[in-house]
């Protein structure tokens, strides 16, 4: 540990005196950027998804959506989001001939893949309304997807917003291997300043330190947004 | 103004409700009582298709509703229903959980009225006699009606004051009396009633029959199923006794109580009364 205050000085140099920070905050924008973004597609999707597989299944329709869904949630829940990353990027994309920058493909994978989990996360919520609420919904003469949107769904999103969280927690970490597919984010960056200094052992502790103040904002995030849809309980 | 024809439902093989047909008439005070299991419940749910009946026919105002090609949410907004759960929207204070449906509703209507305007300019350019457009209110408009009519409508029970709390701070009675009214803010044509003060302190239970009581003196059309029976025998122009899926009796309420004809209602009052 005699050499640490070297390679403190050696990260300094490369951080500030070679603008090494402005990598810096491109990786952590674009590891916001994936993240959010994917888990905001993630809600689209996974609610659609909860909403298609709590539909009552007796007309053709609504079976044939669910079969979709299932084949979907399987597909992104049964392999790993590096896989999906590459066989999008490498295979799917070229061919179909689109050409995208890889930053939007991630955004994207990562989208459909959060969908899947919040898909289940959100159909767990909606079977934790109590069923009563539905049922004065229809009772009332509004219809299932009005009732689904006004009732169960608020209240299903005030009992799954912990776990919500968590998918988000996941996702920011999740977001590490888009480098994969050529996407500078957190870990490009700090990567940069240990291959050109041969240390690697200060820059991965800053990032590591980055990952968890951004894990604890988050976690403070969810718990004040909690606190502001508890208002309709008793208190 | 309901009829019901052969209604049949059954749950896998068991036949909660074997071929019942029956008129309920304008006016009418129906109460509904029978051991539990004997498919009340289930009746009632059937009259507003909550239960899709698995053959026969339920004829509201001249239309088959329980036939799938219906679209039952327009005619559900005739009929209101009050629950044993009360099942207040839990997310929503009491006025707007009074406001939510009649907003909704007069929202939709004032979007196909819009629609409707369109289609008649259009039609307006090319033809002699020109079509009057339809008055379309505005959104603001609709709303301040509905807050008006909830208002008027929580004053009358008493609790004008807890317009802007949520469901969970009010007692078992205040619940159920907003269900109530939840369900009168759309002019329903005929109320149905599901067990409504099972779930009540005996405290409670008064204050909840006193508000269907005065519903009833106004003339609403309404059907009960309840355990009440001195409020069914008070309140009902009309008995049904149900068991096993069967209307066993369907007389005038102090006909049934003071000379049950079947012995199942014998012996059935004998343990109740």
């Amino acid at each position: 540990m005699g050499n640490f205050s070297v390679k403190v000085e050696k990260f300094w140099e490369i951080f500030y005196e070679y603008r090494g920070y402005t990598r810096v905050v491109t990786g952590l924008k674009n590891t916001l950027i994936i993240a959010v973004l994917g888990l905001l597609i993630g809600i689209v999707i996974g609610t659609l998804i909860a909403t298609v597989r709590v539909t009552p299944k007796y007309k053709t329709l609504p079976k044939v959506l669910n079969g979709i869904c299932s084949f979907y949630v399987g597909l992104f829940r049964g392999t790993p989001v590096v896989v999906q990353l590459l066989v999008t990027y490498y295979v799917m994309l070229p061919l179909m001939g689109i050409n995208i920058p890889p930053l939007n493909v991630c955004v994207l994978v990562f989208g459909l893949n959060s969908g899947a989990y919040v898909s289940e996360i959100m159909r767990g919520g909606i079977m934790s309304v109590d069923p009563g609420q539905l049922e004065a919904g229809r009772a009332v003469g509004l219809s299932f997807p009005v009732t689904m949107l006004k009732i169960v769904v608020p209240q299903a999103v005030k009992n799954i917003l912990p776990t919500l969280g968590n998918e988000f927690i996941t996702l920011i970490k999740e977001t590490s291997v888009v480098s994969f597919v050529g996407a500078a984010d957190l870990y490009v960056a700090f990567n940069y300043f240990g291959t050109n200094s041969y240390e690697f052992m200060v820059p991965y502790l800053v990032m590591a330190l980055i990952y968890i103040v951004l894990v604890m904002l988050i976690a403070l995030g969810v718990r004040l947004m909690e606190r502001s849809l508890r208002k309709s309980d008793r208190s | 103004m309901i009829e019901v024809k052969h209604l049949v439902k059954s749950y896998g093989k068991l036949r909660v409700l074997d071929d019942i047909s029956l008129t309920i008439n304008q006016g009418e005070r129906v109460a509904i009582i029978g051991p539990s299991g004997s498919g009340k419940s289930t009746f009632l749910r059937c009259l507003n298709c909550m239960e899709d009946p698995t053959s026969g026919e339920i004829i509201f105002k001249g239309v088959n509703i329980a036939d799938m090609h219906v679209d039952i949410n327009i005619h559900r907004r005739h009929i209101g229903m009050v629950f044993q759960q009360f099942n207040l929207f839990n997310n929503k204070t009491v006025i707007e959980n009074i406001m939510l449906a009649p907003v909704y509703v007069g929202n939709q209507a004032r979007r196909k009225a819009i629609r409707h305007n369109l289609y008649v300019r259009l039609a307006n350019i090319f033809s002699k006699n020109k079509k009057p457009f339809l008055k379309v209110e505005s959104k603001a408009d609709i709303k301040n009606t509905a807050k008006e009519n909830a208002h008027t409508l929580l004053k009358r029970i008493g609790l004008d004051e807890k317009a802007d709390v949520y469901p969970s701070t009010l007692s078992g009675g205040q619940k159920q009396r907003i269900a109530i009214v939840r369900s009168l803010a759309m002019n329903p044509d005929v109320m149905l009633f599901d067990e409504p003060t099972s779930a009540l302190d005996p405290e409670m239970v008064g204050e909840v029959l006193n508000v269907i009581k005065e519903l009833a003196d106004d003339g609403m059309t309404m059907v009960i199923v309840t355990h009440e029976m001195a409020f069914a025998r008070e309140v009902a122009t009309r008995l049904l006794f149900l068991d096993g899926g069967h209307v066993l009796e369907d007389t005038d309420p102090k006909e049934f109580f003071d000379h049950p004809k079947t012995d199942r209602a014998k012996e059935f009052l004998s343990k109740v009364l």
